[in-house]
């Protein structure tokens, strides 16, 4: 009965799936004009690379632990007659961190201005994960939550209702398992639907109890505004300012506030600061 | 600096001071009260299964302070000892097609078209030769040893390897991620130099970076496996043959390991001083290996790629050798001046000139160290004596055996020490390259250059003179 019932749904999801493959074009390395770039971002860990390789077509080595992603690795994928540019991060806890692989994925997120970013989650440890999630969300609202190895939490009798998140988090999550490529079809809708506009996110702020931290932030963004020739994430900027983060007061005094630093073996980000 | 920026840093400073200095970890806090409440409404845990879980009793074993390193070696032991078992017969194989059959045909398509005997010998018993050999040699240890490792990797071992590893670089006043940039290092220096960003004081990112080569890499791993079977193993009798010479090469391994602990310490107490600075390591799920897509990707995007290199730099090398071997200054060859120059202070050694000539040629890749030392060693004893058909019939390790022992001289102290300064020498070209890359510093990417030829130097006369002494050799 219900080796009956799975044979129906591979059907049913060979069928769509099919439909979705036909625009699909995997372009591997060949990234030129394109007209979204999209950034992957999350814990270490949790299926970036994979995601990467299951979009772009290219072999990315995967390993099964933390860390193996130190540069930043770049393909390209048409959908729909659109072409996106998709750029693999290093994966990261946080944010508010120092390391250089740390960096390199704040500084893309932060200053690269991705058109979506999609922030890969481990659905076992989702609260962990949650943390880096809510902190991308303080700087772009164009976001994406993949919500991947939904197969393991299976295994481990875990039950994440993703309707809940993506109500709680104002951005869409689509739950993954993309070892075994399911979930792929509905991630590349949910890039298209935020990367054309379609989908209008209103993402989860986190709440800062204190008045004077509000009210510090943005004078503080205001001038850093003007100051940067409208500059992004300017409260985020804000923030890291009041807790005297070193580089970003350095990139003040030597006025390189917003220019993606060159890291790794893929210099194609001076084309995206030509764009 | 402009005014306006001066401005925002004031204010910025200002606003600070009122609000105290736990605004970090308000904001933390912040995150986390915000990420614990989505969560606990998001997830739902059914019932969890009574018995025993097999991740939690496997890590328990693995990382345990009494079985987790006899484990490794084991573990170990058994990958080197399934590649070199299985590597014997087609070895011998490709070698008789290569080196046999291929060779012969070549050089009787030359003479049919009356070729000159320089350019015959240039293009067949140079170029084609070195490069038949690297592929005799390298591709079966490799085709068997990676997707094995890549296996490891897999099922999420080398993070618990780490984890092992982690106290004792501590104990060395190293950071414990140094244990994962040692094993990106087992597959190629380079990409281990470029993982030490994961690593955020410099002290210990330098410390990293420094030690990395003692952790072996591709080009390195079939030298070894050949010379740990044809000398070490060969002393054995025959049934134990290819695990005493697994043995060698996981003792060499080991070695590494060590050199790495023992550098990593007396740079932080003398030029790096420091604290060791603590993290977090994640022990990731044990994932049920994908077999096909392991043995796919270990093949194309590692055995496929070093075996290019390998041969992308043995063509070349091979036309050097021949030159160096076919032109003559005075009554010698270039390379007979150079192997005789080098000769006294190789057998200092332990070794001898052959081979530190070999090293030189192979700084771009390790990859070609035997073929070189081959080609040297039988132009070398039949100089003087017609060139042709220098390296035919060679096919096997007990002829390789023969060659370097009959002609070469080679004693069981040669092939031991070998081994060793395969360990310790410098880094290939690309890797001291990306070492520069990574630290702009002259002075480190120096350090990192010579500090493992020294003590490669060091070791060898030590073990030649140990050797010496007690009348081994």
């Amino acid at each position: 009965m219900s080796a009956h019932a799975e044979t129906l749904n591979q059907c049913g999801s060979c069928a769509s799936s099919c439909h979705h493959t036909a625009q699909l074009t995997k372009l591997g390395l060949k990234i030129r004009n394109w007209d979204y770039t999209v950034a992957l971002a999350g814990n270490p860990n949790t299926g970036k690379s994979t995601i990467f390789n299951q979009l772009t077509g290219l072999h990315q080595h995967v390993g099964n632990w933390a860390g193996k992603t130190v540069t930043r690795a770049e393909g390209a994928f048409t959908l729909n007659g659109k072409k996106y540019k998709l750029v693999d991060l290093p994966g990261t806890y946080s944010l508010l961190s120092t390391s250089v692989d740390e960096e390199i994925a704040r500084d893309f997120v932060l200053f690269g201005q991705p058109d979506v970013t999609v922030i890969v989650a481990d659905a076992t440890r989702l609260e962990r994960n949650l943390n880096l999630v809510l902190q991308v969300l303080e700087i772009t609202d164009r976001a994406v939550v993949a919500l991947n190895l939904i197969d393991e939490a299976e295994r481990n009798n875990l039950t994440v209702d993703e309707r809940a998140l993506a109500r709680d988090l104002g951005v869409p999550v689509v739950p993954m398992a993309a070892r075994r490529g399911a979930g792929v079809k509905e991630l590349l809708n949910a890039i298209e639907m935020v990367a054309s506009g379609q989908f209008s996110a209103r993402p989860h702020r986190i709440k800062y109890a204190d008045e004077r931290l509000e009210t510090a932030v943005e004078t503080l963004a205001e001038q850093l505004r003007v100051e940067f020739d409208n500059l992004p994430n300017a409260r985020w900027v804000a923030l890291r300012l009041l807790e005297g983060d070193e580089n970003i007061i350095n990139a003040i005094e030597t006025r390189t506030l917003g220019k993606v630093k060159e890291a790794g073996a893929f210099p194609s980000l001076v084309e995206s600061e030509a764009r | 600096m402009t005014n306006n920026s001066t401005a925002i840093l004031d204010a910025a400073a200002r606003f600070r001071r009122e609000m105290g200095d736990n605004l970090h970890d308000k904001l933390t806090e912040a995150i986390y009260a915000d990420a614990g409440q989505i969560a606990a409404r998001a997830v739902s845990s059914g019932e969890q299964s009574n018995g025993v879980n097999f991740g939690q009793f496997f890590d328990r074993l693995v990382t345990s302070r009494w079985f987790g390193f006899p484990l490794m070696i084991l573990l170990l032991t058994v990958v080197f000892w399934l590649t070199i078992a299985g590597a014997n017969i087609p070895s011998a194989m490709l070698g008789e097609l290569l080196q046999g059959t291929v060779y012969n045909l070549l050089h009787d398509f030359a003479s049919s078209l009356n070729a000159p005997w320089w350019l015959s010998g240039f293009l067949i018993d140079g170029v084609y030769l070195a490069t038949a050999w690297v592929v005799s040699v390298m591709l079966p240890p490799m085709a068997i040893f990676f997707p094995l490792f890549t296996l490891l990797e897999d099922l999420g071992y080398l993070p618990r390897v780490a984890f092992n590893l982690d106290r004792l670089f501590k104990r060395a006043g190293a950071h414990g991620k140094q244990a994962l940039t040692m094993m990106m290092g087992y597959g190629c220096n380079a990409a281990g130099v470029v993982s030490t960003r994961i690593i955020d004081s410099p002290r210990e990112r330098l410390i990293a970076i420094i030690t990395n080569n003692f952790a072996i890499c591709n080009g390195r791993w079939g030298t070894l496996i050949l010379i740990g079977a044809i000398f070490i193993g060969s002393t054995a009798p025959p049934a134990l043959a290819s695990l005493i010479a697994a043995t060698s090469v996981v003792a060499i391994a080991i070695l590494g390991v060590i050199f790495t602990l023992l550098v990593s310490a007396f740079l932080s107490k003398t030029w790096l001083k420091g604290e060791a600075s603590s993290f977090s390591l994640e022990l990731p799920p044990y994932r049920p290996p994908q077999i096909w897509q392991t043995l796919y990707k270990s093949i194309v995007d590692r055995t496929l790629i070093v075996l290019k290199r390998a041969v992308l730099m043995a063509a070349p090398a091979g036309a050097v050798i021949w030159l160096m071997s076919n032109v003559n200054i005075g009554e010698a060859s270039v390379a007979a001046h150079l192997v005789s120059f080098l000769n006294p202070f190789g057998l200092l050694l332990g070794l001898n000139g052959v081979i530190l000539v070999a090293y030189i040629v192979a700084i771009p890749a390790n990859e070609i160290v035997v073929p070189t030392i081959l080609m040297l060693t039988l132009n070398m004893a039949k100089s003087g004596l017609a060139q042709t058909g220098v390296m035919s019939g060679i096919d096997d390790d007990l002829q390789i055996r023969q060659v370097l022992t009959e002609m070469g001289g080679w004693t069981l102290l040669t092939g031991v020490n070998l081994m060793l300064f395969s360990l310790l020498h410098n880094p290939c070209s690309t890797t001291i390259w990306t070492i520069w890359q990574e630290t702009k510093s002259l002075k480190w990417t120096t350090v990192a250059t010579l500090l493992p030829v020294v003590l490669g130097i060091a070791v060898c006369f030590l073990t030649a003179s140990v050797a010496r002494l007690t009348g081994l050799i």
